[in-house]
């Protein structure tokens, strides 16, 4: 018999419904799993649960028993349901939402011991599901990054090369799952960091529409641009946490859901669907090997039965300079919380307070943070907003409408995830313009607010390897209509059969064991 | 002589609403409760939360917004202030900027330039002497009141004076009383007044440059802030001086006013719209019954009695202003009838009746027939206006009393002239006071009143002033 951790999300939860197999054993062998990582993907993990009282009131004191009643906003942490769609599945988390009582820092200093009143939505659904909470995944500070080397507690090590980065910022939930120390993760796209981390580590990541998953308890980076989404091995994976994740909430105003929810992808084939290939992708600077795994997909969508169509998306090449004015933006506010009053780190306590807050400031955020704290201070600020924010506002718009115009006469748009394949450790961190090029092929769907998918496509040499250095994955990237997550996954689920990205890279793959121990 | 300067101010009103909960979580509101048991993790900015919008908060925004005769936009959207400070836990106050959910409108002859939703800070207690933040030996925060709902009503510059400033001040505080939306308290903090203020030649129609006055505790002290500012102003123009923008606090006490803080010190505070909210879209269900909820405000009503029953404006004001009186006393004139003019109840229901209701450890209001009836009687000379005024204390003390029955038992039917116990009664007093009536003869007309007294007295009240006088005078041969 394969091993437990062999089996994918849907199939170990229809044995274990089916009694198949012992829920105690999988969960124990994902435990065990999580244990031993060594690629630095998890800040915490179910193994420190024991060790840890319940903090009920976020204070970072433990309360006596009997006062952590339930809250509107969420009971203790994640009590799994007993039974339900993933009844018995350990899920990792990313260390942006907010989990009662399990320390939750956002990869960042500034929060290190904090430990949630309440938690997040997205994981309350996941646990009335019946998961659980495996662990809480490393990941960019607040979310700032490309490659997860910004997390205040060291980077992410990519499992199919450990010299390497595996993306961001939700680089630890990827490395997790391709590494074989997770069957699935949560993650967040702000701009591409489920999809760019997806791709970087050869699994599928999803980000939803805008307002589809609940955003109640992901700890903020940019409010208009924030998505929760899962990372799995395979589509059919994806779907079936969409499912359970997605809906309104009463405490997200700009929650809508996805009407008549989410079922598991069947589809075959890619008759009579239209596939848009922008124009521009034409000019855009992507390596040869990411090219040309690109150009064998187009080609098996060819083949089985769909359309390609050239489109264009005229403003999308503006996205980043417009996603790199507006997220900072929010970011600048979203972060002036994290003042040392009420939680989290506190330095210079007893200086004035406005010594107080700058040297908590200074301390608790890395570089990273700082840069996008002053540029999105600047962008707003009275003289500079219309210059900046304005304009911003204005691409993004443009954007939408570009693909609006798209989506009239395709399906789908499709591109590459990434531009490159995973890069080494180091190599961008002192270039941030060039860590942010990163984003180009996602960032325009995140300023559109609509679905896409990274697929695993095929592998390809990295340019900055030498002879004989190992092929990595490359991701592909299907975006979708507003609300049209259904429709999106039958095509990934039908393209994923046949390209056999699993079959093909075969035991290159960290979770099937071949680099699991390397 | 420096030329004249006119005052000109215009007012930000805070008014805290009495929903049942906060703006943008469900902690219930409070006032006086030990501190910080009315949070979570919502109102006290833990990462992750989000607001969610106060939907009887909207409700009461709109009836304040109709109340004030404002347009109501049809989509208003939040913004973020961004500012740090302890009593404000996210950071940024969420409040609406450039599309407020009220827009222009106008109460009395004042006009509204908006008036917006947003929510309360919490707060700041300094332990130490100063009391302030600077020199104090710690702070401590209490949040409580952070995220109570609040709308902030701002109007034009059209108010031309302090008095003028504290009295449309009133007028909205009834006003927004009557809808039932707030407490409207100042000593409490439900209603805080702010007051933007300048002076300029007379005549001028440029604006000169304002300070602005913040929390005046009582319309008394909103008052003397600004008039202390005026004079202030004024001054420093006349000795050729230039008024600095910038904020001021008025300390009551000693009369002093202080910087706040400069121009140069102002907050930039970075508005953009609040991308967790989406816009505020009443229904046409909302507004319509925001509209018939309405009940006649103040400024209707006072402008209502002028017209229709002929009160002058301060009496029909001082009646509007108190809708349990300006019911009571609608129900009396309509008892009244024709039996007196609507002028003479009024007279009667905002003197003689609070005078004797005050008189009575503030007693209840008689019931509205016998009030009704006392009026007619005096109004037909039944009885004197004296007389009639120690019926009421009888009414006053037992409110169902039959007014015929207490003017009967009491004696106090009015003496008339012709039967000649009257005439009997002034040539005694006459007769009692030689040099009264020496002096009335030779022309001093003010002597009369001891001889009146007299009368009075003897007869109890129940005899008519008018009548004595024309006695006194018929029998002095003048
Ligand atoms: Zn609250």
């Amino acid at each position: 018999m394969a091993e437990l951790t062999d089996l994918t999300v849907a199939e170990a939860a229809a044995k274990i419904a089916a009694g198949e197999i012992s829920a105690e054993e999988y969960g124990a062998a994902w435990r065990a799993a999580a244990a031993a990582d060594e690629l630095n993907a998890y800040l915490w993990t179910a193994e420190h649960a024991e060790s840890l009282e319940p903090d009920w009131n976020g204070d970072g004191e433990s309360a006596p028993a009997g006062e952590g009643e339930a809250t509107p906003y969420g009971s203790n942490a994640p009590a799994p349901a007993e039974s339900g769609p993933l009844a018995g599945v350990p899920i990792a988390i990313k260390d942006i939402f907010t989990t009662q009582g399990i320390p939750t820092t956002a990869g960042s200093r500034i929060l290190e011991g904090y430990r949630p009143p309440y938690t997040a939505t997205a994981v309350r659904k996941l646990t009335a599901a019946g998961a659980h909470v495996l662990g809480k995944t490393n990941m960019d500070e607040f979310a700032m990054g490309s490659s997860n080397e910004n997390s205040g507690y060291g980077p992410v090590l990519n499992p199919w090369d450990r010299g390497r980065v595996p993306g961001g910022s939700s680089g630890g939930s990827a490395a997790a799952v391709a590494g074989g120390l997770a069957p699935a993760a949560l993650g967040t796209d702000t701009g591409g960091s489920i999809r760019q981390p997806a791709s970087l580590c050869g699994i599928v990541g999803l980000k939803p529409t805008y307002g589809a998953i609940s955003r109640f308890g992901m700890i903020a980076f940019a409010s208009s641009l924030d998505q929760c989404g899962p990372f799995t091995r395979d589509v059919t994976d994806a779907a079936l946490l969409l499912g359970v994740m997605q809906g309104m909430d009463q405490l997200d105003s700009t929650s809508v859901g996805i009407e008549g929810g989410i079922e598991l992808p069947t589809r075959e084939d890619l008759a009579g669907l239209r596939f848009g290939v922008p124009r521009e992708l034409g000019e855009a600077t992507l390596d040869a090997g990411v090219r040309a795994v690109f150009e064998a997909t187009v080609a098996r969508i060819e083949e089985l039965g769909g359309q390609i169509v050239e489109i264009t998306l005229p403003h999308a090449e503006h996205g980043i300079s417009a996603y790199y004015v507006l997220a900072p933006a929010e970011a600048s506010s979203n972060l002036a919380r994290f003042d040392g009053v009420r939680y989290g780190l506190r330095e210079a306590g007893d200086a004035d307070l406005v010594e107080m807050y700058e040297t908590t400031r200074s301390v608790g955020f890395g570089p990273e943070v700082k840069r996008r704290i002053m540029l999105g201070t600047y962008a707003l600020s009275s003289g500079y907003y219309d210059a900046y924010y304005g304009q911003a506002q204005k691409v993004r718009t443009r954007i939408a409408q570009d693909f609006d115009a798209a989506f009239a006469d395709v399906d789908f748009v499709i591109t590459p995830t990434s531009p490159s394949v995973a890069f080494e450790l180091g190599a961008k961190t002192d270039d941030p313009l060039a860590m942010y090029m990163n984003d180009f092929f996602t960032v325009p769907m995140s300023l559109a607010g609509i679905p896409a998918i990274a697929l695993p496509a095929g592998l390809a040499a990295p340019e900055d390897g030498g002879d004989g250095a190992p092929r990595l994955p490359v991701g592909f990237q299907i975006a979708a209509p507003a609300f049209a997550e259904q429709k999106l996954l039958e095509a990934a689920h039908a393209l994923e059969g046949a390209l056999g990205f699993e079959a093909a890279a075969g035991d290159a793959i960290p979770w099937k064991g071949g680099a699991r121990h390397a | 002589m420096p030329e004249e300067l006119e005052a000109v101010i215009g007012l930000e009103i805070h008014v805290q609403l009495a929903t049942r909960t906060k703006m943008f979580c469900g902690c219930e509101l409070s006032f006086g409760d030990e501190p910080n048991v009315h949070t979570c993790p919502i109102c006290l900015a833990h990462p992750g939360v989000l607001p969610v919008p106060n939907e009887e908060a909207v409700r009461y925004a709109l009836k304040i917004g109709m109340a004030l005769g404002c347009e109501i936009a049809p989509r208003s959207i939040f913004h973020r202030k961004n500012y740090f400070y302890p009593d404000n836990p996210k950071a940024y106050q969420i409040s609406q900027y450039d599309i407020p959910i009220c827009g222009e409108g106008k109460l009395g002859d004042i006009r509204i330039t908006r008036a917006h939703l947003e929510e309360d800070a919490a707060k700041t207690i300094h332990v130490g002497e100063s009391g302030r933040i600077h020199g104090s030996a710690a702070s401590l925060v209490d949040f409580n009141r952070g995220g109570t709902p609040l709308v902030e009503i701002v109007t034009e510059p059209d108010l031309r004076g302090a008095a003028e400033a504290a009295e449309w001040a009133r007028l909205l505080r009834e006003t927004v009383r009557q809808l039932g939306v707030s407490d409207v308290n100042m000593e409490e903090g439900s209603l805080r007044v702010d007051a933007n203020v300048s002076v300029r030649p007379a005549g001028s129609t440029e604006l000169g440059v304002k300070t602005e006055l913040k929390n005046m505790n009582s319309f008394r002290f909103l008052q003397r802030g600004i008039e202390a500012e005026l004079e202030r102003q004024r001054e420093l123009i006349g000795a050729e001086g230039t008024v600095e923008q910038e904020t001021l606090h008025f300390d009551p006490a000693s009369g002093d006013l202080t910087s706040l803080r400069s121009k140069e010190e102002a907050h930039d505070y970075r508005y953009f719209p609040e991308p967790d909210l989406v816009a505020i879209a009443p229904t046409e269900a909302m507004l319509q019954e925001a509209r018939d909820s309405l009940p006649e405000l103040p400024a209707a009503r006072t402008a209502r009695y002028e017209a229709e029953l002929g009160l002058d404006e301060a009496q029909a004001r001082l009646l509007a202003g108190d809708p349990d009186q300006a019911a009571y006393f609608e129900a009396v004139v309509a008892a009244v009838g024709e039996a007196a003019e609507p002028r003479v109840v009024a007279n009667w229901v905002t003197g003689d009746l609070t005078a004797a209701l005050r008189a009575a450890d503030d007693a209840e209001r008689p019931a509205v027939q016998p009030l009704a009836d006392l009026i007619g009687a005096v109004a037909s000379k039944q009885v004197s206006h004296a007389g009639g005024k120690q019926v009421l204390a009888i009414l006053v003390a037992d409110g169902d009393a039959d007014v015929a029955a207490v003017i009967e038992r009491e004696g106090l039917a009015q003496m008339g002239g012709d039967d000649g116990e009257l005439a009997g009664i002034v040539a005694a007093a006459i007769e009692a006071d030689p040099a009264a009536a020496e002096q009335i003869r030779s022309g001093n007309g003010k002597a009369i009143g001891a001889i009146v007294g007299a009368v009075m007295r003897e007869t109890k009240g129940r005899a008519d002033g008018g009548e004595v006088n024309r006695l006194i005078r018929e029998q002095l041969g003048l």
